[in-house]
């Protein structure tokens, strides 16, 4: 406990660079996976393309995924754009899937009242489809979240600073109060994430919260 | 760097020796097996039991809440833990194989129990009905229709494995993982990226068998292989007489 | 004969989803549990072969008290149908057919072989048991839920709204095709359903339940529509009461004597037939009736073939319920209604006042009449 307060500074700066690296690729990520996830959504052929690809991009394990994307990106191997990259990879590999399980959630009568009042294939994936597929986005949303926070740390390994710093500093010194702040770190940073998507979701689909017996 | 690399792969010297590509990769799988079964023995008839008695759903919960612990920091810390009271290698083993269940079983746990928990009320209601025993309702209906979901459960906790494995020799494992951990500490390239590319085929070809396997033991009534025959209704008899 | 006597369950929250309910169920029979949600039906059902243990009373079927049975052995002697037919869907066809035969030790072979007899049995095609419940119909799965009861051919049958997961067309269809089975079998039988019609076609006798189970009306089909116990049962038949009583009376109505023509007749022959409203009766070379034409609609060179023929009359059977012959009367372009013997041969034609003659005639609704039910509990 007087490890954490005693280093108060250097875990805040390192959470938030944690929570950028975990967080923009969740961002970029939703909005590769959302027009991915509807192009598969809408051609089946493509769909079991989109689906087995993001199951072969999910196979990759993490750390070699970071150790390889200097590969691909021609970065250097501190950089942290290689696990920004890496991170999106894996919340598009998640995301994409949830994308097109959301959008065929979409109950087809409602979609095809849509058409037929006359919305157009853009207006009705904005306004229909998914708002509609909110929830079982945000539950991918919310299983990529909590994912990339734990595996983010494991770039530590190759010397890209955030959180797992804690672990790999405090394991290598024996420090357990370093290392339980690592974890703890984590732990109330996806957890907090979490509650944001749940938050935003709550916000976005307003109808699911109207009492059922409330209505006129 | 990328002919350094397929040096690297290519030169018999890397594959031999205790600590050549061939035995690390012996390890790899030696590891992700012993802990698959052990996390399969205990994930796959707690999840059977708690799916059919539908007591307990909390634990899933709590295994699923496992999951926002940093793997790292699991690892290294079971590690810090362990490390004094176990004689020899074992100190590196025990941790590692310990937590790599602890990962391995929220996955299984979770998909055996969705599986269960996917079996129509109906189909349920009718195997009860027509007189089957509790133990015949889990074998005959409850455990081949879960199946689907039981084995994307471990397809999911082998790729945890074989990633956090790689990881684990940092605390000190084997396996492949040993090329990336050392190729990175002495700043060498192409063993650290040839070792990733290892990994990276080998959870492929892991996978591969459980996809097969779910071919072979899945009906083909719950996947959609046999929807290729439209449902239809012309095989009626005679409609009824004649009058009202 | 399955007798409940006394039986009640309480749920631990206190709710009492069936209160002191007393029924028996003759063999032979099809007993209906009709009522509106949520008034303990199916719960009733349920009790019979313990898939719901009874807070108190006692449950026999032929005198035997369910609860002291082995729970597993008792069902598989009881045949169990319900809605959507409940089929195993990593099983096929026939092995969802074969699973009590199987479940009581038959070898595979036997039992597989006699699933392809029931799938013909409920009027389906046997090449369909290699198939999967999925590829299915919602029809041909009721087929099916239908024969897996009735494999280990038990005296006994529990329906739990069998018929109500499929269209109107189907199910009216399932459902004579369920009466010309019984006919045949002679099962004892217990069915819930929330459908009133289909209680009072399918049952010989009807339990009416309202919310709290308990019975307020137990009767064959004619005596609940001629007298309904109270308003909720009079409420819960709902419209047409009197008319529907009809379907349950039947009586030979005043024949006529119909000029008819036979299909292919010159349209001048058709002419000299027709009656002063110009309409003329076609049969085949059997006496079966075809349809009603009217020559003077038709080219004068021509023959009477299918398209001269105005459809949508009903036909009603000489003996047959005094409903089916007044909507004959009715539905018919000629106003005459049609009326076939028992081979379906042309019998006469009835006129819709002199079946209301016939209707006046008998017994009023309000008289204790011929048609009340023996007393049934």
């Amino acid at each position: 406990m007087s490890w954490i307060l005693d280093h108060l500074d250097d875990i805040l700066s390192l959470t938030l660079r944690h929570t950028w690296l975990a967080g923009v690729p969740l961002i970029i990520g939703l909005l590769i996976s959302l027009p991915l996830g509807w192009l598969a959504n809408r051609h089946r052929r493509l769909r079991g393309v989109v689906i087995v690809g993001a199951g072969l991009l999910y196979t990759v394990p993490s750390l070699a995924l970071f150790v390889l994307m200097p590969l691909v990106l021609g970065t250097g191997i501190l950089d942290p754009l290689n696990v920004v990259v890496a991170m999106t990879i894996y919340t598009i590999a998640l995301l994409v899937r949830s994308v097109v399980d959301g959008l065929g959630s979409v109950p087809e009568e409602v979609a095809r009242s849509a058409t037929a009042m006359g919305y157009t294939p853009v207006r009705r994936f904005f306004g229909v489809d998914l708002p509609l597929a909110v929830p079982v986005i945000a539950a991918g949303l919310r299983v990529a979240a909590v994912s990339n926070v734990s595996i983010v740390s494991i770039a530590s390994l190759i010397g890209v600073n955030q959180l797992g710093d804690l672990l790999v500093d405090g394991f290598n010194r024996a420090i357990s109060g370093e290392l339980v702040a690592g974890i703890l770190g984590c732990v109330l940073l996806a957890l907090v994430l979490d509650i944001a998507i749940r938050v935003l979701e709550r916000a976005l689909t307003p109808w699911r919260r109207a009492d059922p017996g409330g209505a006129a | 760097m990328i002919a350094s690399i397929l040096d690297w792969l290519t030169s018999g010297a890397s594959w031999s020796g205790s600590d050549g590509i061939l035995a690390r990769l012996l390890e790899h799988v030696g590891y992700t097996l012993l802990v698959l079964v052990i996390a399969a023995l205990i994930a796959i008839p707690l999840g059977l039991w708690i799916g059919h008695s539908g007591r307990g759903r909390w634990l899933v919960t709590a295994a699923n809440a496992l999951r926002a612990v940093p793997t790292l920091g699991l690892l290294f810390a079971l590690t810090l833990v362990l490390l004094p009271v176990l004689p020899g290698s074992a100190a590196f083993l025990v941790p590692s194989v310990i937590v790599l269940v602890l990962l391995a079983v929220p996955a299984i746990l979770s998909g055996t129990y969705a599986g269960v928990e996917a079996v129509q009320p109906a189909a349920r209601d009718a195997a009860r009905g027509i007189g089957m025993t509790g133990r015949q309702v889990l074998w005959q209906v409850e455990l081949p229709i879960a199946l689907p979901l039981l084995i994307s459960g471990l397809r999911a906790a082998v790729l945890q494995v074989v990633a956090t494995a790689t990881v684990a020799a940092y605390v000190g494992l084997g396996g492949l993982g040993r090329f990336l951990i050392d190729g990175l500490a002495t700043q060498d390239y192409a063993s650290t990226a040839g070792g990733a590319l290892l990994v990276a085929v080998l959870a492929l070809v892991l996978d591969a068998p459980f996809a097969l396997l779910e071919r072979l033991v899945v009906s083909p009534g719950l996947t959609g292989r046999s929807r290729s025959l439209r449902p239809s209704e012309p095989n009626r008899t005679a409609p009824a007489g004649g009058t009202t | 004969m399955i007798r409940l006597d006394g039986v009640t369950k309480q749920y631990p929250d206190g709710t009492v989803a069936v209160d002191d309910l007393s029924l028996t169920a003759p063999d032979r029979a099809i007993t209906v549990l009709v009522g509106p949600s949520g008034c303990g039906k199916t719960t009733t059902l349920r009790m019979i072969n313990r898939m719901i243990e009874p807070t108190s009373g006692s449950v026999t079927i032929d005198g035997q008290d369910v609860l002291a049975m082995d729970a597993a052995q008792l069902r598989r002697g009881i045949g169990y149908v319900i809605q959507h037919g409940g089929l195993f869907p990593h099983h096929t066809v026939e092995r969802n057919v074969a699973a009590v035969p199987l479940l009581l030790g038959t070898s595979r072979r036997e039992a597989i072989s006699h699933a392809r007899e029931l799938l013909e049995l409920v009027g389906l095609d046997p090449a369909l048991g290699r198939r999967y419940p999925s590829q299915l119909s919602g029809g041909q799965q009721q087929r099916v839920g239908v024969a897996r009861a009735l494999a280990a051919d038990p005296p006994v049958m529990l329906m739990d709204e069998p018929f109500s997961a499929v269209d109107p067309v189907v199910r009216e269809q399932l459902q004579d095709e369920f009466l010309r089975l019984q006919d045949e079998l002679g099962k004892t039988i217990v069915m819930v359903t929330h459908d009133i019609d289909e209680a009072i076609k399918l049952g010989d006798h009807v339990a009416v339940l309202q919310v709290g189970g308990r019975i307020a009306q137990l009767a064959r089909p004619a005596e609940l529509l001629a007298h309904p116990a109270d308003n909720f049962v009079a409420d819960f038949l709902g419209r047409d009461r009197g008319y529907r009583a009809l379907g349950f009376q039947n009586d030979r109505v005043p024949l006529h004597d119909e000029p008819v023509v036979p299909m292919g007749a010159t349209v001048a022959d058709a002419t000299a037939q027709a009656g002063s409203d110009g309409w003329v009766l076609v049969v085949d070379d059997r006496r079966h009736p075809q349809g009603w034409a009217r020559p003077a609609d038709l080219p004068g060179e021509g023959s009477i073939d299918e398209r001269s023929l105005a459809l949508g009359g009903t036909l009603a059977r000489v003996d047959g319920p005094l409903r089916v012959a007044l909507d004959a009367a009715l539905s018919s372009p000629s106003r005459r209604g049609v009326v076939v013997d028992g081979d379906g041969a042309l019998a006469g034609t009835c006129r819709a006042t002199e079946v209301l003659s016939v209707i006046e005639a008998r017994a009023r609704p309000s008289d204790p009449g011929e048609h009340a039910a023996q007393a049934v509990r």
